[in-house]
Formats: C-alpha cells, structure tokens, sequence
C-alpha cells in the first residue's frame, strides 16, 4: 500500500490530574491516505477529541505525549516548534469544530476574517484574498458570497455558519482536513446538506478527510474506513461496510445495536450498554471493555487483548476475534 | 375521553421589528405569525413526537402550552378546562412540567442537586413530604445513586444531568412533561438510557409526554402520534407509525428522506430537501413549504392548502395529499412525478 498522507503510530497522551495522569490515548494508530474520507467514532470519553487535537497539533498544555507520533506525509508533527505548528496548521491541516458559532471571532465580519487567515499564509492583495475568499464561500454552498464576506457570524443562521467554517478550513486547499462533530449542531436537513457539499469537497480535494463524531449515520453517509474508539484505545477498524455489516468487537456490535437510527421496527425499549467507562487512571488489565461486555470470559479481565486480522483490513481488539 | 391536553386552532403573532422611519406610518403595525392555526391534543397516558427544523416554531409551542408565551388566537385546555388567565396557566402547571433542552442551562451551577430537586415543591408552595427522604427517592427512580444528591451540577455528566432534570420534572407528580429535545447532545447509549427511562414511566405512572425533536429516529421509535411543524403551522399530524410508513406530506417526507442512514449501503447520491427553511418575516405566499418542495405546481404558490383530515386520524396540509396516498408514499423521499 502507498505510504499514508497522515499517520498516527502508536500514540499515547495523557493528561495530569490530582488522581494521577488520565490516560487519555493509549497506543493508537490510524492512517489515512490522500482521497480518502475516515471516520473515528466512539463515546463521550473515548479520547476521540484528544486524537483530533493532536492531529492538528492542538493539544491542551496540561496533555503529555507519552509514546507514539503523528506523521504528515512523514514528518513527525508533533514534536516541531510551536512557531513551524503554526504554519501548519491552516495551510496543511485545517480543522472544522463543532459550534462554527466559536470558531468565527463575534466582532469581526466573516470576510476580514477569511482574509486575515489567508494573510497569515500568503502575501496578495487585499482584493485578490477578498475574492478567492468569496469563491470558496461560493463552493461551500453560500448562495450570495460577496454580500456574506460583509456579514457578522451572528447574521447567518447554523448552516450558513458551518459552510463558512467549512469555507474558511479549505481556503489554504490543506492536505487533512479533520472534522470534529461537523453536523452535532445542526438539523437534519442542514446535515443532509453539510454531507452532501463534503462528498462534493472531497471529489475536487485530493487530500485526507478525518471525520470525529459519535453519530455513527454522518460516519455512514461519508466515510470509506472506520476507525472506533473506548476508553483510549482503537477497538476496531475496517472499511465502512464490514463495520456496519460485520462489526467484531463486541463494543462496536453494541454501539450500532443501539443506535435508534439502526432499529427498523419501532421498538418501545432500545438497547443500551450497561455499565459505565473504566477509570482511566488506572485503565484494566485485560479487555478495557470488559466489564460491560455480554460476552466477556475469564481471560478477558486478565490478559489485554491481542488487535487481530479478521479481514481485509479489518481488525479488532478482542480475544473472541482471535482465531 | 377528552385528551389530557387539547390545543386547538392555536396561533401566535409577534410585532415585526420595525424599519427605520416605516415605524412612524399610521395604522396597525406589521405583524409576522409565529404559528398559525394549530390544533392537536395529547392523550392521557400517550407520547406525542413534535417534529421540524429549527425556526418552525417548536419551542415557542411548547412555551405557549405552559403559558410562557401568550397566544393571540385559538384556544388551549388542560383536562378539560380552558387555559386562559394567569391563575389557570398556575393551576395547570402544578401538573405539568417542562423539560428544557439544555440540562446544563436549566440548573442552577451554584446549588446542589438536592437543593434543585427541592424546588418544585417551594415554587409552587406544596408541603414536601418526607424531605430529603423523597428526593433521594426521586433520584432513585431516575436510576441516579443518592450521592449525586450532594453534587453540585458541573460534576454530573451528560446523561446524569439529564437525568436530574427528569427527575424535577417528575417531582409534582405530573400528568405531562413536555420535553425539548431530551436527548440533544448525549451519546447514542445514554440516549437510549434516556428514553426507556421516559417510557418506563410512562407505563408505570400514567404519564403523558410531549417530545419536541429534530431526531426522527427518536420519534419512530418511541412516540404514539407525530406533528410535523413548518413555519409555523402544522404539515401532518397523524399516528407515528402510519406517518413513517407513509408520509402524506412531500415536507414528512423529505425529512425522512434526509435522515442520514447509519448504513453505507443506503446512502442517498442526492439531496432530499435543498434550501434553508424560510424566515418568518419572509413568508412564502400559497403552501409555505411550495420554496422546496420537491413536487410543488402552480397552484401550490397560489392557494395556501387547508387542513384535512384525509384518514379519520390523519390530517395533511397538501393540495396533492389523496395523489401521495396513491402514490404510495414509502419512506424513500424520490420526488413525485407529474
């Protein structure tokens, strides 16, 4: 296989907490090549966020690298000085957040700011950033993109917002694009949309998707690998058809059981996972999952699982896929 | 029986914000319709789903139902009686709760859960019997252990706090919650958590709930009778099961069309519903929805439809509602053809 556009190799963070460092990430890895869109999904907890900020080089000053790296086209990103992350970050990778409503500055109209941004890379003029800068607003689906550089964020509604956001992370045509919650806070029409002008994106960009959520449909609707997450530790990865249709591990099984959006026939009482996360300060032994697992044995609690082959390319971390 | 709760030809209209020196002509001022002519009931015992995108009006429904917002036409009644001064609206909340959307937001940070689930009794000046003692047990029923009792809201999770909002909601004993989007933000196995808690209550105190969403997911599953909104008035109102398996109104339809498919082999190549809904102050003459709708003609832009009832339980605001009976309907969401 061709040498990934990113790579995460053995990644471990960890934050600081009187208890003790909370072990965030443990040993994941992932990569993703340039054209491909992947998904990385689990719960609130499951270090996704702390995986996403590490791919961009955003990491809370209390998070510590323990293991592992982050690779772009090679290079280990992670360890460059804070001066080279910032040229990165926006011309290489650009990130979309959850609520575009914080990630636009309140004061400033969406056009200064997308010109800004831009200024920060390159050296044009003014009126040439202005306009390449309403041409993107007009890719990402804006329908009068000269009035709308003019306009506050707070004028525009949620979907708006969110393709200006969009708008403004592809601006620098960056090689990643990461994705965190793109469609958490908007309605399902909006996400329709949002959806849609993402695969339009993508087609054009020849770059590496990374999208973060915990909504397993956005995950379906977009992505061609899958990799899932709990309690730190990638559980399972595959392409987005073994994943839906041949899940392995039993947490992945789980988390599509109980997705309403799966059930076809209305049921009164929906699955659940029982239970609750492990304490990440001293994770488990064994399985991380085993306390919550319907088919857990003996051996789960005792000895970590091994990530084993059970497909083309498709793994999971579990002794009950082991051969 | 009479419902629990009957909302009938309901409509609510807002001063528009005034331009410049167009406040100073003479005669009533312009007004824009927040909701228009709305009528449904819940039942008692029963879960009705209140669907539609953001700014069709779902939250100002509710708030009018509990007499937060004045209504400026049609009528409400709880049990039978009519809602219409400030002591009526008093007296029907004491068996009505409101649930609302952001649990974070609707507790207090500064007081602990014990002092929250306290309040509903001192508000409404009702003696609470066995103090702390019956809060403990309200936690209980709500699955949370006593101990979170002692904590203040920042150090709850989602889902925990969430669950305390349920558990104020429950403290008067009410006949209906209305619930704005209970399971907004939480993660699909709390969530689920969430709404058998709700229908386990339902079964084992009678309760009635209305849930206001966007998730239709959560509304297949879990309601009696959808409504579906559309700046501000109603689109289709119906028994949930009936409106999934065949939606009447290319609005329904499209909205569940545009549910995205937690599988990869049923993703959509196009779009179910472009644009964005319309603004208030701009309100599309004829049917409403006509902007979008896939399988709008010319007569849809001209004559706003009427509400009818096209089954004994079914009401559809279409022109067209018989021809997307005939058609089939099914939950796909092609367009018509014409």
């Amino acid at each position: 296989m061709s040498a990934s556009l990113l790579s995460v190799e053995n990644l471990s963070i960890s934050y600081a907490s009187e208890e003790g460092p909370v072990q965030a990430l443990r040993n994941a890895s992932l990569a993703a090549h340039a054209g491909e869109a992947i998904g990385i999904v689990g719960e609130s907890g499951c270090g996704k966020s702390t995986l996403a900020a590490a791919l961009i080089t955003l990491l809370a000053p209390n998070a510590q690298v323990t293991s592992g790296r982050v690779a772009l086209a090679g290079r280990d990103i992670l360890s460059l000085p804070e001066e080279q992350k910032r040229r990165l970050r926006g011309r290489h990778i650009a990130m979309i957040f959850q609520d575009p409503m914080t990630s636009f500055n309140p004061v400033l109209t969406i056009g200064q700011q997308l010109v800004d941004f831009q200024r920060e890379h390159v050296d044009l003029p003014r009126a040439l950033l202005r306009q390449r800068a309403a041409g993107m607003l007009g890719r990402a689906g804006i329908a009068d993109p000269v009035r709308c550089l003019d306009r506050y964020v707070h004028e525009l509604s949620g979907g708006m917002r969110q393709r200006a956001a969009i708008a403004a992370a592809l601006l620098m045509a960056p090689e990643v694009l990461v994705a965190d919650e793109p469609t958490t806070a908007l309605d399902v029409t909006m996400e329709a949309q949002i959806i849609h002008l993402m695969r339009e994106l993508r087609r054009d960009h020849n770059g590496a998707i990374v999208i973060v959520t915990h909504h397993l449909g956005l995950v379906g609707e977009l992505c061609d690998r899958v990799y899932v997450m709990y309690a730190g530790e990638v559980v399972e990865e595959g392409p987005v058809d073994d994943i839906y249709h041949r899940p392995r591990h039993p947490y992945t099984q789980a988390l599509i059981a109980c997705d309403p959006a799966s059930i076809h026939e209305p049921t009164a009482l929906l699955p659940t996972i029982g239970g609750r996360l492990p304490d990440l300060v001293n994770p488990p032994a064994g399985c991380s999952f085993a306390d919550r697992c319907p088919k857990v044995q003996a051996r789960c609690r005792s000895v970590a699982p091994p990530f084993v082959r059970v497909g083309l390319g498709h793994a999971a971390r579990c002794h009950e896929a082991a051969p | 029986m009479r419902p629990l709760y009957e909302v009938s030809g309901v409509s609510l209209d807002l001063a528009a914000p005034g331009r410049g020196l167009l406040r100073l002509l003479p005669g009533p001022a312009p007004r824009m319709t927040i909701l228009s002519g709305i009528s449904l009931a819940v039942g008692h015992g029963e879960m009705v789903g209140l669907v539609g995108e953001s700014g069709s009006g779902k939250s100002t429904l509710a708030r009018a139902m509990m007499g937060l917002a004045a209504i400026t036409g049609g009528s409400l009644s709880f049990e039978g009686r009519p809602l219409r001064t400030a002591a009526e609206f008093r007296a029907m909340r004491r068996h009505a709760a409101l649930m609302f959307q952001d649990p974070a937001g609707s507790l207090s940070p500064r007081r602990k859960v014990l002092a929250q689930l306290t309040e509903p009794f001192r508000i409404n000046g009702v003696p609470m019997p066995g103090g702390e003692k019956t809060a403990l047990a309200m936690l209980e029923r709500v699955g949370l252990s006593a101990s979170v009792a002692r904590r203040y809201p920042h150090e709850l999770s989602g889902g925990q706090a969430r669950r305390v909002c349920v558990a104020r909601a429950l403290a008067l004993e009410p006949k209906l919650v209305i619930a704005d989007e209970p399971t907004a933000g939480l993660d699909v196995s709390v969530q689920a958590e969430i709404l058998n808690l709700m229908t386990g209550l339902r079964r084992e105190l009678g309760l009635s709930f209305l849930v206001i969403t966007h998730n239709l997911a959560v509304v297949r599953h879990v309601t009696d009778r959808v409504a579906v909104l559309y700046l501000g008035r109603l689109a289709e109102w119906g028994p949930t099961r009936e409106v999934f398996a065949r939606p009447l109104h290319p609005y329904t339809r499209s909205l569940i069309a545009a549910e995205p498919q937690a599988d990869p082999r049923k993703r959509r190549p196009d779009l179910a519903l472009k644009g964005e809904i319309p603004s208030v102050l701009a309100r599309p003459r004829g049917c409403e929805f006509h902007t979008r709708c896939p399988a709008a003609r010319p007569r849809c832009a001209a004559e706003q439809p009427i509400e009818r009832m096209i089954t004994p339980q079914r009401m559809v605001r279409c022109h067209f509602a018989e021809e997307n009976m005939e058609t089939g309907g099914g939950n796909h969401g092609t367009a018509l053809e014409h």
